[in-house]
């Protein structure tokens, strides 16, 4: 392949010689395409009696060559070229359009935080709004008129339930066993150690097990409940709900927020009392603490309100997780990436509130005294 | 952009289907270089699945399908890699990447394959934009675009190599009768310029009708190729009763 170029007077020949396949060669193109910029060219004309086979990457410099001629106005010469490879150029410059794109156009600083609080405000009222929608359907399944099938329910608590038994229990009772072991490092040296087993007992029940059973559920089951509507969204289901009047908290959010509220506090107390056997399988083998002065220990340290606490906090997780879950669920996107994204917000967010609202339940129990 | 005038794909004996329930059996048929070869059928009759053969996605369960003289199907991964490159596919719904621009969607095909400069991918990707009528919207996203926007761009990917065939997935559902008209004709000149073999499964008549130079009848019933020719042609001469109220959009004739 060959491509050569001459100017004589006021017209650039362009010699293409041979065949054209995957032709890539840069600087040549660059000083062909300077050349016909030139102001003293009138004419361009193609020289493509010699030309063999060719491909896109001839189509581009042609193209090239015929869009300056058309800008400039000057003569573009294409007679020698074959008939198929000039219908393709004037299909290439059929369309010359200058479409405006929004990424084109800058913000000044101003308008960068003017629209950031217009987004917050936005965002804070769909989150309102979807709140209330949520406690509202709450309320009309409490009043025996809520749009939802129970089989969505049940399947929800499937989900949720007898299918996370397993990872909880597991989990939990490694979470109490590393308790016990990192608590007995401290107590030992006091020759202490046999209040590993009230450690465990207050950590596990009082905060730990619903921490836990929170963050696995979050991934978990919050995840698989903005995946799930998400693709919903992707696949118009929602739009279809909406415009048959069925209403998307009561149909798609009720069902799972019920399943979470409910199987949540089981969940925690499945998580106590593995942690509390994790703690116990440390303490009564590798730290030869007869079983039943553990037991004794853990019993007395075992109070009710740290474990009705406990129970609370699974409670307030099963609403957080879910809320999340089907928020980010109904208010995803229409693309695959945004599934993506819905999924990753409802854990990372589900997380975020838990740990935020139990701050607030502590320093509560704080001032009440529990 | 010019092809041997062997056969551009070549279908002998091919038997397609899912374990065992067989979708067309004993199918034989030649796709000529710069044909636009329609493979038309009801609903359910396996023109999808026929595709996803053509395109290796699924071995047949007996047959072979040949493209430009060499064996397709039963060919090592490799080998089915190499052929393909010289085959575009248009998804039906145009299967651009949501994440990608335009421009990335096209050039993808172009980095992934060849050792261009990156100039040179800028342009060819310009020029395969420019071909699909969607010059200047190299920087937009597919969801700031419109539905047979969408089709065209991912046609402009199909392009991207300058492969010989291209396969075509129902190009003309969900568009509007004049963007599916714009889209017919920009597939006619795509053929005619680029000497591109087209294969296009569909079941839109005035499409068919316009476009195909040859076709392919699947039956669901008898699971086999009932009629052949250009869809024209089948039109004024029907082979068969079924042909003919498909082409008619039901209408009853006497076919002997």
């Amino acid at each position: 392949m060959k491509l050569d170029f001459h100017k004589s007077q006021k017209t650039l020949t362009v010699l293409l010689e041979g065949d054209f396949l995957h032709f890539d060669a840069p600087h040549r193109k660059t000083a062909l395409y300077e050349a016909a910029q030139n102001n003293t060219v009138r004419e361009i004309t193609l020289d493509a009696r010699s030309l063999g086979e060719w491909d896109s990457s001839l189509v581009v410099i042609l193209t090239t060559l015929k869009q300056t001629a058309n800008t400039r106005g000057i003569l573009f010469n294409d007679q020698t070229l074959p008939d198929d490879l000039k219908q393709l150029l004037d299909l290439a410059l059929a369309v010359n359009r200058h479409p405006v794109h929004d990424s084109n156009q800058t913000e000044d600083f101003l308008e960068h935080i003017g629209d950031w609080g217009l987004s917050f405000m936005a965002s804070l009222h769909k989150g309102l709004t979807f709140l209330g929608n949520s406690f509202h359907s709450v309320g009309r399944f409490f009043a025996g008129y809520a749009v939802m099938r129970n089989v969505d329910l049940w399947q929800a608590l499937g989900e949720c339930g007898p299918k996370a038994l397993s990872i909880v229990g597991l989990i939990s009772f490694m979470v109490g066993l590393i308790l016990a072991f990192v608590g007995a490092i401290q107590l030992k040296t006091f020759g202490a150690q046999v209040f590993v087993a009230s450690l465990v007992t207050i950590g596990m029940i009082r905060i730990m097990g619903a921490i836990m059973v929170g963050i696995i559920m979050a991934g978990r089951t919050g995840a698989s409940y903005a995946a799930t509507i998400g693709t919903m969204q992707v696949n118009e289901e929602i739009d279809a709900l909406k415009t048959m009047g069925i209403p998307v908290s009561d149909f798609l959010v009720l069902p799972r927020i019920l399943a979470l509220v409910i199987t949540m506090p089981l969940l925690v107390l499945l998580s106590d009392f593995s942690g509390m056997l994790g703690g116990a399988f440390v303490g009564t083998t590798l730290l030869g603490i007869p079983a039943e002065e553990y037991w004794k220990y853990a019993w007395n340290a075992f109070g009710l309100t740290n474990f009705l606490v406990g129970l609370f906090h699974g409670l307030v997780f099963g609403f957080v997780i879910s809320l999340c879950g089907c928020y980010f669920g109904v208010y995803c996107g229409r693309n695959a990436d945004s599934v993506g994204v819905a999924t990753t917000n409802a854990v990372v967010w589900a997380i975020v509130w838990m740990i935020v609202l139990t701050g607030i339940i502590t320093f509560f129990c704080e001032v009440i005294g529990v | 952009m010019k092809q041997t005038e062997k056969s551009a794909i070549s279908v002998k004996n091919l038997t397609m289907g899912y374990g065992s329930f067989i979708l067309q059996k004993e199918m034989n048929f030649e796709v000529k270089p710069h044909d636009i070869f329609i493979i038309m059928g009801g609903s359910g009759c396996g023109k999808s699945s026929l595709l996803r053969v053509l395109t290796g996605l699924v071995p047949p369960l007996a047959g072979s399908v040949w493209i430009q003289g060499t064996k397709f199907s039963g060919a090592s991964a490799d080998k089915q890699k190499e052929i393909m490159k010289n085959c575009g596919i248009l998804y039906q719904s145009g299967a651009l990447f949501s994440s990608m621009t335009l421009a990335e969607n096209v050039a993808l095909p172009l980095k992934q394959y060849t050792d261009y400069s990156e100039q040179t991918v800028r342009e060819l990707v310009s020029l395969k934009l420019a071909l699909v009528g969607l010059a200047g919207f190299e920087e937009f996203y597919p969801s700031e675009i419109s539905g047979g926007m969408k089709k065209r761009a991912g046609l402009a990917r199909a392009l991207a190599l300058d492969p010989d065939i291209v396969y075509f997935d129902e190009p003309s559902a969900g568009l509007d009768p004049i963007s599916s008209k714009l889209l017919d004709d920009l597939m006619k000149n795509i053929n005619q310029s680029l000497g591109t073999t087209l294969v296009v499964v569909t079941h839109e008549l005035s499409s068919l009708l316009d476009i195909g130079t040859n076709s392919i009848y699947l039956d669901a019933e008898s699971k086999t190729i009932i009629g052949r020719g250009k869809p024209a042609d089948l039109l004024k001469n029907p082979p068969n009763q079924t042909v003919y109220e498909f082409l008619t959009r039901g209408k009853q004739k006497n076919v002997r």
